[in-house]
């Protein structure tokens, strides 16, 4: 029996073998697996703190660990959820892989600064990993002084330099992506013909620019005032502990739009892939990301109103903590008027976008209960803060992440995943993650306050509730893990667009060619132009 | 960017120009000009930055995109320094606490 | 389409023209000029936060920082900016000799200020004004002038860190126009490190006012 010679065509996953072609790779898609390989680890780490945390919160007393402990670990929780998993994640991952291929670019403006980010950004993990092992972080990741600076006898300056370079590796990204926007789109791609998910990276990439270097240099005060004794955060010389707060939030309140402009991007195009429909008022939504990004440098002051701050500047901060709220809010109601007698269907990346919109919605109005100065006095520090900010960056931001990766895995990998399986996946994260944070909302109302290992015998109810959720949340973390590598072999093979969505990535090969494109596109239609009878390149 | 070649002479003219305003923020250092001396000092830093971004870093000949983005950079500092600066001295201006 | 040293346009194959390249290259250069001026800023800010809470202690301080070698040094930086111009100059005119000639005085006029600000450095050690537990300063608000040295080493210290890496970067300029490297075609990175420089420059401009000049009356 002879069987044909089944000739493979070639593509950025079969150029080239060998871990060398990999680990020198310059081409943004391998960069982009990279990061995903890097993450996906950060991720499980920062999830094993979680599963320690909430294990000591099933009982009132302080049982499982000492406080000591406990502290180290929201501590690395925090630090490695943030700036090793959630800032990199959809802009390393899925910005580095896709905006090339949107705009009809070849690569990035810089692939070597591409590949050096990468390099950054695991020289900054191994940092932090060795901070952990050695024996741990305990001042929280907002590192307030003076107890980083001055008393804590954990390995603050090890963590500090760990996120100092991993900071670079976010700005050399961002440098990377606006330089890659402005000058590298393809002839008739305009701006105002970029898809959405461009445009929120866009936006991203000027936050990243503009913010991380002011909590690089502060970081950098922190290790050399722990370092050498000496320093400008330490009260005995004069020094003011709030001045590094504000110099710390001045980027850490526009970081955590960093962490959700880019699943707004995914938002926008999973919404409209998925309703066959252009997003409604695309310029609205392009704008609001714009909009997002600068008001965002705005209100970092509402992370302090209770810090000695003055109350003049509270209320300027409180008031512009409500602007802010109304680009996000435009987005909703955009997002919301597209679903509108479009043509749903309810594939998995269209319940991540679903759930993205809702819990998003939720975290957001239950940021402007923290904006108003009064109330905030009230559940400052409480598990409601922690509530909130979960919703935004686990109901939002992750729900976005998982619902791009489904989206574009088979353009990514030329298979797609499993679509029972990944249902009950996104069905799990979704109830799990409401079982997990709502009570929160409400333990943190009643009192109960944040980065405590023990707490009153009447919370335990909530906490046992919460703790159920995360055990739910964990197993649905894990099936797209293996479904995922699972469908690398086994899955069913992708065409180039399976989803028969409108866009340039859906018009060239999956997985693509390393070059992108066969031929540079030229671009003469409208983002998502789905009302007119178009020839889609289907399967 | 364009490929605007500047001619020497006016490099050497800026170059005057730096030089003579450094000479004259020294001098008026030593002038008690009351409350005016840090106006004075910070306006000379500010008018000998703009020759050497608009001459030696060729913003002058640049693209809008370039002059915008120099622009965001500096406005980006102004927003951190003026918005931490208020926080400091409205301190006592209101109490939020009946008098 | 190759990209081989020997190609001395060396077009990366992600662009389409040298043109495009070099506007990119550019532009990239400038974002990161912006990430610098907000990584100075938080140092900047700290001084304007500190000098408006204790002018007194600043204005002490102040006093016993050197204004003529601060002064020359000034002057000194300034020059260097004049021979980076011109050295893109000459690389724009493809004249060999006054790209390196340039390159190698501007390389000359870095190492003396940084020569200046060590002997200053040494000079604030002699008398016990580095921060630190050997700080001494006779006289009141001496905690607050320890603050104001810190941030005077700070600045002043990350501002010779920029330069010793602009001098490398300079070198390395100097070693490669040495091997015909650059042309009027092209000598994108003239310009790029050009850049730089002129910004560690403007960095100066303003430190040597906010910390030598400064409360003097």
């Amino acid at each position: 029996m002879i069987t044909a010679p089944v000739e493979t065509r070639e593509h950025y996953l079969n150029k080239e073998y060998g871990i060398r072609s990999w680990l020198l790779t310059q081409d943004h898609k391998r960069i982009a697996l990279l990061y995903l390989a890097s993450i996906t680890l950060f991720f499980f780490l920062g999830g094993m703190f979680a599963v320690l945390i909430r294990l000591e919160l099933l009982t009132p007393a302080g049982d499982l660990v000492q406080s000591e402990t406990y502290n180290k670990f929201f501590t690395m929780h925090g630090i490695i959820m943030v700036f090793f998993f959630l800032i990199p994640s959809i802009p390393a991952v899925l910005g580095n892989f896709l905006i090339p291929i949107m705009i009809g670019a070849k690569d990035l403006a810089f692939p070597k600064l591409n590949l050096l980010s990468w390099y950054l950004a695991v020289a900054g993990g191994v940092f932090a990993l060795y901070a952990m092992l050695a024996g741990g972080v305990d001042t929280g990741w907002t590192f307030y002084t003076p107890y980083s600076t001055a008393f804590s006898n954990t390995y603050v300056m090890s963590t500090a330099v760990g996120i100092f370079i991993a900071g670079f590796s976010s700005i050399l990204t961002g440098l990377n992506f606006i330089v890659t926007i402005h000058r590298m789109r393809a002839p008739g791609m305009h701006w105002f013909r970029l898809p959405l998910f461009v445009w929120s990276h866009y936006a991203t990439s000027l936050i990243m620019v503009l913010g991380t270097p002011v909590i690089a240099v502060t970081l950098l005060l922190v290790a050399v005032e722990r370092g050498l004794r000496i320093g400008i955060f330490d009260p005995a010389l004069g020094g003011d502990p709030i001045l590094f707060q504000h110099l710390f939030w001045f980027y850490s309140h526009p970081a955590v739009y960093i962490m959700v402009l880019p699943a707004m991007g995914v938002t926008s195009e999973l919404v409209a892939a998925f309703s066959r429909k252009r997003v409604f008022g695309y310029a609205f939504v392009a704008f609001a990301s714009v909009a997002i990004a600068v008001f965002g440098f705005l209100v970092w002051g509402h992370h302090m109103f209770v810090s000695g701050q003055s109350v003049y500047a509270g209320m300027i901060f409180s008031f512009l903590s409500y602007a802010v709220a109304i680009p996000s809010a435009v987005k909703v109601f955009n997002w919301t008027a597209t679903l509108f007698r479009g043509s749903i269907s309810l594939q998995t990346p269209m319940l991540y976008a679903f759930g993205f919109i809702g819990l998003f919605t939720i975290g957001g109005m239950t940021g402007l209960f923290l904006a108003a100065l009064g109330l905030d006095v009230h559940v400052h520090d409480t598990y409601f803060v922690v509530a909130h900010f979960h919703y935004i960056m686990v109901g939002g931001a992750v729900m976005g992440y998982l619902g791009g990766m489904h989206y574009w895995w088979p353009k990514m990998t030329g298979r797609m995943y499993p679509e029972l399986w990944a249902k009950l996946g996104a069905l799990l994260i979704f109830v799990g993650f409401n079982v997990t944070f709502f009570p929160q909302f409400l333990l943190g109302y009643l009192g109960m306050p944040r980065r405590y290992h023990a707490y009153p015998d009447e919370f335990q109810v909530l906490n046992v509730m919460s703790t159920a959720g995360a055990s739910i949340l964990a197993v649905g973390y894990l099936l797209p893990m293996i479904y995922f590598i699972w469908s690398l072999r086994y899955g069913r093979v992708a065409g180039a667009n399976p989803w028969k969505a409108v866009g340039l990535e859906w018009q060239t090969a999956s997985p693509p060619p390393t070059e992108n494109f066969e031929e540079t596109p030229v671009v003469t239609h409208e983002a998502y132009e789905y009302s007119r009878e178009r020839e889609v390149v289907g399967d | 960017m364009s490929d605007h070649i500047v001619p020497k002479k006016l490099y050497y003219m800026i170059f005057g120009a730096l030089i003579a305003l450094t000479l004259v923020t020294v001098g008026a250092s030593f002038i008690d000009l009351g409350p005016f001396n840090n106006v004075v000092a910070l306006t000379i830093a500010v008018v000998k930055a703009l020759l050497v971004v608009l001459f030696f870093m060729h913003v002058r000949y640049s693209t809008r995109l370039t002059k915008l983005v120099v622009a965001s950079g500096f406005l980006w500092l102004g927003i951190l320094i003026f918005i931490t600066l208020t926080d400091y001295l409205s301190r006592g201006w209101l109490t939020g606490v009946a008098q | 389409m190759t990209e081989s040293g020997e190609h001395s346009l060396a077009l990366r194959h992600q662009f389409d023209t040298v043109e495009q390249q070099r506007d990119a290259s550019t532009l990239g250069m400038w974002v990161f000029l912006v990430t610098e001026i907000m990584f100075f800023g938080g140092l900047f800010t700290a001084y304007v936060i500190y000098r408006t809470l204790y002018p007194t202690a600043f204005e002490a301080g102040s006093h016993h920082l050197n204004i003529t070698l601060g002064a020359i040094n000034t002057v000194v930086l300034i020059c260097s900016s004049l021979t980076m111009a011109l050295a893109v100059h000459g690389a724009q005119l493809g004249s060999r000799k006054a790209l390196i000639a340039c390159l190698l005085l501007t390389i000359l006029l870095g190492s003396v200020f940084l020569g200046i600000k060590a002997f200053e450095y040494a000079d604030k050690f002699a008398h016990h004004l580095v921060p630190g537990p050997n700080f001494q300063f006779e006289g009141p608000f001496s905690r607050q002038v320890q603050l104001f040295y810190s941030i005077y080493f700070g600045t002043t210290g990350l501002h010779a860190l920029h330069m010793i890496i602009g001098i490398g970067m300079l070198s390395v300029l100097a070693w490669q126009a040495r091997r015909g490297r650059y042309s009027a075609e092209y000598n994108t990175p003239i310009e790029l490190v050009g850049l730089y420089w002129h910004f560690v420059d403007i960095v100066w401009i303003f430190l040597f006012p906010l910390l030598y000049l400064l409360g003097r009356h």
